[in-house]
């Protein structure tokens, strides 16, 4: 592999790879939030709902790259530096956090509230709902948030070449295209793809692993069984970890 | 055991109200199974909810096992600390089970026990013993998707004792279930009241599930309680609707210058030839247009609907001699009348129309 590909590969997957970390860890409150202080929710809130939602919704209206330079001495101020792909991350992340939010406020939507008023009637707080009733039920539904929020950062990471953040979409754009490498372009964007179908393909496993539980219908491949319980458990140990 | 005054729940939507409870006094003792039975939209649902505060009564009290809940509650909608302690020593089962997809039958049933803070060991012992109690020991690492619905109540139920509850509360337990499994959960029930002294309260549309385990009963219409007591006195009630509806006898009059009359016999007197002594004493020709025999709130009851020759006015005294019987006589006619009194007579018919069965509320 050329040295070019490698280094790339390497920043597009540290990019994706901290943005999706931090939109992950705020994302989730952020979601949360927004769910319970709905109307008719458990923290019901109006205020509090529609400032939130209306940052949200700032955020995820700015377009990428005008993002990246409005962020310029924020990201500074945060990194210390605002170029590269250190620098690209905290724009991915910033850019991340309230689309994945949108994504976990939706996932707990669909959480039946009967299971919330179970939790009530046991004598459960609203951390018990949170904890042991919500984002447990909606697992499923949040790791294939996450999995669309992967793979919209990956392809967000190519514009982060903008500010040198590197990357393949960058490498694809600056070589590729713009000195006429049009081999080194047509592997950058097939690595592209088989990234994003790798991820879309790890995200679906984990996420039918996880929604299959105790169907006596799951449809489960053998092939794919062996594979799948090692994902499942890999994954439910960093969850229980978290 | 559970004694509420006043309960109203009034609910707004805009400028519209809605009054689902007005002025609920329900009076449930302790040790028996108690029903509310009404069609939807009656109001039961709102009552039970009100019973551990999941809705909050617009005014009225709730005293739970000598402890006032409304009072306990504090003020805004999110539950405190003092409140959520009593809830968890109240049970409930729901229609829908409520199980968590996520858990295993045994994670389920220690939720309630995690809330308590119940150690690790402490909480699988219980919560191992609960399912063995409703018969499910073998099913402790399946999940809720693996189960059938009977089971799946049943788990509900084993996780609705893990706070070792006084009180369970059962929101239509049995309405998602076919017949045969509704009779089983309701055995279990039974069994549980028996064994456990646990206090019952359960709402249902099935007037089935109040003739197979309920002690007590209450009717619900619009948002208020229109009769209760001990089945016994219901049965013994005139009139009583609950009763009519536990127990219907049929037959139509065979013709307009016949008096109907319904007896129900219990105790001694079901023993005793009361039919042909009437017949020979009064020489009159009796027909009989239903009868039947019935178990309800585990007691022997019969009930017989005849019909003798002549208008009421004829038939004062035959029916004066069944009442010295010790038996509990309806004269149809009569019972309809007094029912409805206020409303206009000319058109009461003379026999009464049996009440509507009450609705069989499709499963949500």
């Amino acid at each position: 592999m050329q040295p070019l590909l490698y280094d790339n590969t390497l920043d597009t997957l540290f990019m994706v790879w901290w943005s999706t970390f931090y939109a992950v860890l705020f994302g989730i409150p952020v979601g949360v939030l927004l769910h319970l202080t709905e109307r008719g929710a458990l923290l019901q809130n109006v205020v509090v709902n529609k400032v939130l939602g209306a940052i949200v919704n700032i955020g995820r209206s700015f377009p990428f790259l005008i993002l990246i330079v409005v962020l310029i001495p924020f990201t500074r101020l945060v990194v210390g530096v605002s170029i590269g792909p250190t620098g690209a991350v905290v724009p991915l992340a910033i850019a991340a956090i309230p689309f994945f939010a949108r994504l976990v406020e939706a996932a707990l939507r669909e959480v039946d509230k009967g299971l919330i008023e179970a939790a009530q009637a046991m004598g459960g707080g609203t951390w018990t709902i949170i904890f042991k009733v919500l984002l447990p039920q909606a697992l499923p539904a949040l790791v294939a948030a996450v999995t669309t929020t992967v793979i919209t950062l990956i392809g967000y990471s190519a514009i982060a070449g903008a500010v040198g953040g590197g990357g393949l979409g960058n490498l694809a754009y600056t070589y590729g295209y713009q000195q006429y490498e049009t081999s080194l372009m047509i592997t950058t964007v097939v690595e592209l793809i088989v990234l994003v179908t790798l991820v879309q393909l790890l995200g679906d496993l984990i996420v039918r692993r996880l929604a299959g539980r105790g169907t006596r219908a799951s449809s489960v491949r053998v092939g794919l069984r062996r594979l799948r319980t090692s994902v499942d458990e890999a994954t439910l140990g960093t969850v229980d970890a978290a | 055991m559970i004694t509420t005054t006043g309960l109203t729940k009034v609910y707004r939507s805009g400028d519209r109200e809605v009054t689902a409870l007005d002025g609920v006094d329900l009076h449930v003792r302790e040790g028996e199974v108690y029903g509310v039975i009404g069609q939807s939209g009656a109001g039961k649902s709102t009552l039970i909810r009100c019973l551990n505060l999941l809705e909050r009564p617009t005014s009225g009290t709730v005293t739970v096992a000598g402890q006032d809940l409304t009072a306990l509650a504090g003020r805004g909608p999110r539950a405190n600390a003092a409140l959520r302690a009593a809830r968890s020593h109240i049970g409930m089962v729901f229609q829908h089970f409520n199980l968590l997809s996520s858990r295993t039958v045994q994670d389920n049933v220690e939720l309630p026990l995690e809330i308590l803070k119940v150690d690790r060991r402490e909480r699988s012992r219980k919560a191992l013993e609960l399912l063995d109690l409703v018969g499910l020991a073998d099913k402790a690492q399946a999940y809720p998707g693996q189960l059938s619905g009977g089971q799946k109540q049943r788990v509900g139920i084993a996780r609705a004792l893990a706070g070792d509850p006084k009180v369970l509360l059962s929101d239509e337990a049995t309405s998602a279930l076919d017949p045969e499994t509704t009779r089983s959960i309701l055995q279990l029930l039974r069994d549980l009241n028996r064994q456990l002294g646990l206090t019952v309260v359960l709402i249902t549309h099935e007037m089935d599930v109040v003739k197979t385990i309920c002690d007590s009963a209450a009717l619900m219409k619009n948002g208020r309680v229109v009769e209760q007591g001990t089945v016994a006195e219901l049965l013994a009630t005139p009139g009583s609707e609950l009763a009519r509806e536990l127990f219907p006898v049929g037959g139509e009059p065979s013709g307009d210058d016949r008096t109907v009359v319904d007896i129900t016999f219990h105790g001694s007197a079901a023993t005793r030839p009361v039919i042909s002594e009437l017949a020979r004493t009064y020489n009159v020709d009796i027909s009989i247009l239903g009868a039947a025999m019935d178990t309800v709130g585990g007691k022997q009851i019969g009930r017989m609907r005849i019909e003798l020759p002549g208008r009421f006015e004829e038939n004062v005294v035959p029916i004066g001699f069944l009442r010295e019987q010790g038996l509990q006589v309806d004269v149809a006619a009569v019972a309809e009348a007094a029912d409805t009194t206020g409303t206009d007579p000319a058109a009461q018919p003379a026999i009464p129309v049996p009440a509507a069965p009450l609705e069989k509320e499709a499963a949500k």
